[in-house]
């Protein structure tokens, strides 16, 4: 099998869709009938014409090595549903999608996309200090200082609302028509101060989260109230702490450091989304390195992420970390070849070691939530009785992890249960205080990961 | 870590002041003044939240669950497991807005096929769809049987778990614990001491693996047996009904219940030689005789004059539905009853066909045919059903036989398959689409090769005859399911728009060249389908 003769799946396929709308459009669209010269070659590249409800048909293309699409219909979403349909039909194999020469029209594109692609990064933020870009350093400079000054004064004002709060009492949280929160995220908005504003509006749902409800709230003004001292005094933190500080409130950073070559195996994709912007998180796990990465995508309202990855495959790529302690975000750096078939799960350790490993990375980053982690020889039970609860136990003893509510959703702790069927399996997910998220499962034996998300 | 989040073990040993901390956030530091200022309570805060974290520790394992029986069969292959996924994920897809459809194949409609062909094929559904599957089959309750086949042993062990899944136990806790129909002490266990359902179900086996010994086990219990699960059981005897049932079945006739006597009845009189067929026909045969009185032969009926204990005893229902009058609703149960070998005795010693084809006197010919034709059905007789089923081209409604689509349905459903497809192409040639509807849907799938063509030609005919293709959905919609992949590169002529033509309907053509698209690509998948089913199974 060589490289560039690996067809995804369709679930990688079907990953890879903005939305369940692109997702259904997508599967219709991945059946021979309404194509016409479809192609895939060597070079990664697929394509093919598509009738619409138009004279001429669509001429959607894809370079399945970015991914990156290119599709002659009006739509706004990324990629289309002619995309998705086409690499539907293209995992389908040889009988659906022959292998051929790119038409004059693919191979355009394809020049110029990848012409373009040797430049740097098509995310913009490209290795650091390989572009010395800045035009003016003195003004960046003042730039920064200005802004350094607002967040200042941000932190300051949110140290003042906390102790107010703490003053009269959590309790008064809980009343209708609290409306502190909203306000002042917006204030920390305007104090440029993003990843403040971020951690203030989830204060906002902590009142109605439930029982325990003041206890996890008092928890979540205490890290504030952390970050909002640490933030005071990054001058005299040890520097990776202050770039963790810095990079917890919110400030802008480039990825720093050389990059880390290295066949990731993509483990899991998925999107959180609120009123203005959708969160996408990818994570990966370096083959030859063991480190685990997280490379994060941002869509405004409404629309996907650019970037997405096969989950499941392998990709030889480069990969920049981002500056800070304990920091597992890094940017997706320059792409080699197609992606390939994924070995079989990460290395994994206990539920014990999980949490171990989880309060040692707290010393880098008391903010941390969850870290990425492999469980090996895990069983998944569901609730029974009263519990409410999932919960992931070692399959030797007698402990076990509860699976964070809210997490990953009804559907996939069933699937999670199904392909366990009351066996042993490994689950990666994000493990911490809140709880273990699993995102994808392999059942014992199996290379292949079955996506929870 | 345990159920409700909080942390245990050490962690509350060392930080005891931690509820005390949570308690005065909650009051506040000027009702707690206690607590030191709201700076140096977050700073403790801050310290016992991060502690609290980094010392987190397992929970306790709840009761792990009992394994999954393991499912032996073989595994789907990959590019079918796919195919499966996209089938599952396109069933919550809204329904069609209008009347049209556009192009596109409606995976939904293709999931139960593609069930079938898996089930037949004897393989086991991808661990990782069961839920999905499941979901899918509590939505529609076509889907059941099918789905809960193929997610096998597995599946119910999963449905155990979610309570939106229990409809899945409902029709197996009887199947999966049915002992073998040989074990006699463990059938009789179940049979005595079992729920209705798996008495039901164990019946069942029994009858199918030996009539007698099932028979034997009903008689055991018969006398103890509420009324309404006496007709239950009884009706269990419909399988592998023989002449051997006769003694059994006119014992019931003499049943307290009114149903469970007519359901006895109604087997007798499936049994041409039973002695209550025996005594219908003779019934019957005093009131149908033939009239040789005009110029040619005739039928002349003379329906009962009452229905006395011995008719009502042999399962006659004395009071007609409304609107009906007594008389012919008896001797329509009369004939209905009587084995048809018995009429060209009666009748001349005319066959079936010349029977049928005879003139009845005083317009009681409706009546008449209809008797035969629910007595053809009941008896399985093929013979009476080509009679009465008459030549497919003969206009519904003229000359002898059956006009009714729904009495000509049941009647082909007795036919063999080849004969059953012969009949409705035909039919469909001489009449076209717009009856066919009833009678293409008891034939048998993929449509024989003739019948395809019949229906494809049909659609073209109803084409260039200028009308909108919505008003052919329901046939669009059974072709899209029912036709031969094979028949796709006919059909691709068709997909053409075909230039506008005067008296056509605007646009009519654009939207049957959609419906064709719509077709073919339907059938692409149908084949493709099966054609990753038969694939190599993965490694």
């Amino acid at each position: 099998m060589t490289q560039q003769g690996v067809r995804w799946t369709a679930e990688q396929v079907l990953a890879l869709a903005p939305d369940d709308a692109s997702r259904k459009a997508g599967s219709r669209l991945g059946a021979a009938g309404p194509w016409s010269g479809s192609g895939c070659d060597g070079t990664g590249a697929v394509w093919g014409l598509c009738a619409g409800s138009g004279e001429q048909p669509y001429r959607t293309v894809v370079d399945t090595t970015g991914p990156a699409f290119l599709c002659g219909c009006p739509s706004r979403k990324f990629p289309c549903k002619h995309a998705v349909g086409l690499l539907l039909l293209w995992t389908g194999g040889e009988a659906a999608v022959p292998e051929g020469v790119a038409p004059d029209w693919v191979e355009r594109w394809l020049d110029a996309r990848r012409r373009g692609g040797e430049r740097g990064g098509r995310d913009g933020t490209g290795p650091a200090g390989g572009t010395g870009a800045v035009a003016d350093p003195e003004a960046a400079r003042r730039r920064a200082e200005k802004r350094a000054g607002r967040i200042t004064s941000g932190a300051l004002e949110l140290e003042q609302r906390l102790a107010d709060l703490l003053r009269g009492g959590l309790a008064a949280a809980e009343r209708p028509g609290y409306g502190l929160w909203e306000e002042t995220a917006a204030r920390m908005v305007d104090a440029q101060a993003p990843g403040l504003a971020a951690r203030v509006r989830e204060l906002g749902a902590i009142p109605g989260s439930g029982p325990g409800w003041p206890a996890r709230l008092l928890e979540e003004c205490a890290l504030l109230h952390l970050l909002d001292r640490a933030w005071l005094g990054r001058d005299v933190a040890p520097a990776p702490l202050a770039a963790t500080v810095r990079s917890r409130v919110g400030v802008p950073a480039a990825p720093q450091g050389p990059a880390i070559r290295d066949s990731w195996q993509v483990i899991a994709q998925y999107d959180t989304a609120d009123a203005k912007l959708t969160t996408r998180r990818i994570w990966l796990y370096g083959r030859e390195s063991g480190r685990s990465a997280l490379v994060l995508d941002f869509g405004a309202a409404g629309r996907a992420p650019s970037v997405a990855l096969p989950v499941g495959l392998a990709i030889d790529a480069d990969l920049t970390p981002y500056p800070g302690a304990g920091q597992v975000r890094a940017a997706l750096g320059e792409r080699y070849g197609t992606p390939v078939p994924a070995g079989g799960p990460p290395p994994g350790t206990t539920t014990a070691q999980a949490l171990e490993r989880y309060g040692r990375a707290l010393l880098d980053d008391p903010w941390l939530d969850a870290c990425p982690t492999t469980l090996t020889e895990v069983v998944p039970i569901p609730p029974q009785g009263d519990a409410e609860r999932w919960q992931l136990a070692d399959v030797k003893g007698a402990l076990a992890l509860p699976v964070a509510s809210g997490g990953v959703g009804r559907a996939g702790l069933w699937k999670l249960l199904a392909v366990s069927g009351g066996s042993p399996v490994t689950v990666f997910g994000e493990c911490g205080h809140r709880g273990f998220t699993p995102l994808a499962v392999w059942s014992e034996g199996a290379t292949e990961a079955v996506a929870l998300t | 870590m345990d159920g409700d989040g909080e942390p245990k073990g050490a962690t509350t040993a060392v930080s005891p002041p931690w509820e005390e901390l949570v308690s005065a956030a909650l009051l506040g530091t000027d009702r707690r003044p206690a607590a030191g200022t709201p700076e140096e309570l977050l700073d403790t805060a801050a310290i016992q939240t991060v502690r609290r974290r980094a010392g987190l520790v397992p929970a306790s394992a709840a009761g792990r669950p009992p394994a999954a029986p393991p499912d032996p069969r073989r595994a789907v292959p990959r590019a079918a497991r796919r195919r499966l996924a996209q089938l599952l994920a396109d069933r919550s897809a809204p329904a069609h807005a209008g009347g049209r459809r556009g192009t596109a194949p409606d995976l939904g409609e293709l999931l139960p096929q593609w069930l079938a062909l898996a089930n037949e094929r004897g393989m086991r559904a991808p661990a990782a769809l069961l839920p999905a599957l499941l979901d899918a089959a509590r939505a529609r309750t076509d889907l059941r049987p099918g789905a809960l086949t193929f997610a096998g042993p597995r599946g119910l062990w999963l449905a155990r778990h979610n309570p939106e899944w229990r409809f899945a136990l409902r029709g197996a806790s009887g199947s999966t614990a049915l002992p073998d129909p040989g074990d006699t002490a463990g059938v009789q266990r179940l049979w005595q001491e079992g729920l209705f359902a798996e008495r039901v179900a164990v019946l069942g086996a029994v009858r199918a693996h030996g009539p007698d010994a099932a028979r034997a086990l009903l008689a055991e219990t018969w006398s103890t047996e509420r009324a309404e699960d006496r007709l239950l059981f009884l009706d269990s005897l419909r399988d592998g009904l023989s002449a051997a049932d006769e003694p059994f079945l006119e014992g019931a006739l003499a049943d307290r219940s009114r149903n469970v006597r007519a359901t006895a009845a109604e087997l007798l009189s499936a049994l041409p030689g039973s002695a209550l067929a025996g005594r219908m026909a003779r019934r019957a045969a005093s009131c149908v005789s033939l009239d040789r009185t005009g110029d040619g032969a005739a039928i002349a009926v003379e329906a009962p004059h009452e229905c006395d204990a011995e008719m009502q005893r042999d399962g006659i229902a004395p009071r007609p539905p409304g609107g009906r009058g007594e008389r012919s609703w008896w001797l329509g149960q009369l004939v209905e009853s009587a084995p048809l070998d018995s009429w060209p005795a009666r009748l001349g010693g005319r066959t079936a066909r010349a029977v049928v084809a005879l003139p009845v006197t005083d317009g009681w010919g409706v009546e008449l045919h209809a008797a035969w034709c629910r007595a053809a059905v009941r008896q399985g007789n093929a013979e009476w059903a080509r009679a009465l089923l008459g030549a497919p081209s003969q206009p519904p409604g003229e000359g002898a036989g059956t006009g009714s689509l729904a009495e000509r349905a049941k009647l082909l459903s007795i036919l063999p398959q080849e004969e059953r497809a012969e009949w409705v192409a035909r039919f469909i040639s001489a009449h076209g689409l717009s009856e066919a509807f009833q009678l293409l849907g008891v034939c048998v799938v993929p449509w024989a090769g003739a019948l395809g063509r019949a229906v494809v030609d049909a659609l073209e005919i109803a084409r260039d005859a200028g009308s909108y293709p919505w008003s052919f959905s329901g046939v669009m919609g059974l072709a899209e399911r029912c036709l031969d992949p094979s028949e796709s590169p006919r059909l691709e002529a068709l997909t053409a728009a075909p230039p506008e033509r005067e008296g056509a309907s605007p646009g009519a053509g654009s939207y049957w060249a959609e419906a064709f698209r719509r077709l073919v690509a339907t059938l692409s998948l149908r084949l493709a389908m099966r054609e990753e089913l038969d694939a190599c199974p993965p490694r």
